[in-house]
């Protein structure tokens, strides 16, 4: 935890008040889920799988993949991981953890604008290699770091 | 049960960093309740959609290894204060999260 998220917890309450107003039905939600939901990646039980079904497989290893994880993981249930893509055309990101139940955590797709970076916060069940895959110019690239999980955490 | 989202959006020279903060369980289907030794079912969000201006810049989906309470930060270059942040989510049970805040 730093010092930024304890004051960005505090600020938050204030948006509070939007989400009232989302709950009231004033604002409408005017989202559009462009994609259907990956299943067949997301319920894969092998880093394999989940890498081919989601169409990361035959990945380069790239250095241009910055990848910031903690080495040693206390809690497995929150492991904060953020990646940068430096290399050029960067259109999608996604994150795996190997050794998972579902190793496909996340895929992140970057439109008009948005940056080849994304950091969040995952489940770890045991040590495992963490990998942030990319897209960009048709082609595949992956870089990967090992964080060691001292409690597992597929729970919560 | 208040199910909320809370966003910060702020600009970093050309570039809008936003932070999100979304209230759930996200449950991965994979826990079995102590005392009925069941499987507690899954239930957790899995589309997530940033708009800046309504224009779409970031297009997720989650699996169930996101942690609880999830939370995303992403960068968006192009942005100026003033400009409207979106985020919409939507869980496997089909509830939908919305929430907007302008970039400060």
């Amino acid at each position: 935890m730093n010092q930024e998220r304890r004051t960005f917890l505090k600020s938050a309450g204030a948006v509070g008040a939007i989400a009232v107003a989302i709950a009231a039905g004033l604002l409408k939600p005017g989202e559009a889920f462009a994609a259907a939901w990956n299943s067949l990646a997301f319920t894969a039980k092998t880093a394999t799988d989940a890498l081919t079904n989601s169409g990361y497989s035959g990945a380069s290893e790239s250095n241009d993949i910055l990848i910031k994880v903690p080495e040693i993981a206390e809690n497995g249930a929150v492991v904060p991981v953020e990646a940068t893509s430096n290399i050029p055309g960067t259109t999608s990101m996604a994150i795996f953890v190997d050794k998972n139940p579902n190793p496909l955590i996340a895929d992140f797709t970057f439109l008009n604008g948005a940056e080849p970076f994304i950091s969040t916060r995952v489940k770890m069940a045991m040590t495992s290699i963490v990998r942030i895959s990319v897209k960009a110019g048709g082609k595949a690239y992956t870089a990967s770091r090992e964080v060691k999980v001292t409690i597992g955490g597929c729970g919560g | 049960m208040p199910e909320t989202m809370k966003m910060r959006a702020t600009m970093q020279g050309d570039i809008a960093d936003v932070k999100v903060l979304i209230q759930h369980i996200m449950e991965t289907g994979l826990r079995k309740d102590a005392k009925t030794d069941k499987l507690i079912p899954a239930h957790f969000i899995n589309q997530v959609v940033a708009t800046l201006n309504g224009k779409t810049v970031l297009d997720a989906q989650w699996g169930v290894g996101i942690s609880r309470n999830p939370f995303i930060e992403f960068k968006v270059k192009g942005a100026k204060t003033g400009d409207k942040v979106a985020v919409a989510a939507v869980d496997n049970l089909g509830t939908k999260f919305d929430g907007e805040v302008v970039i400060a």
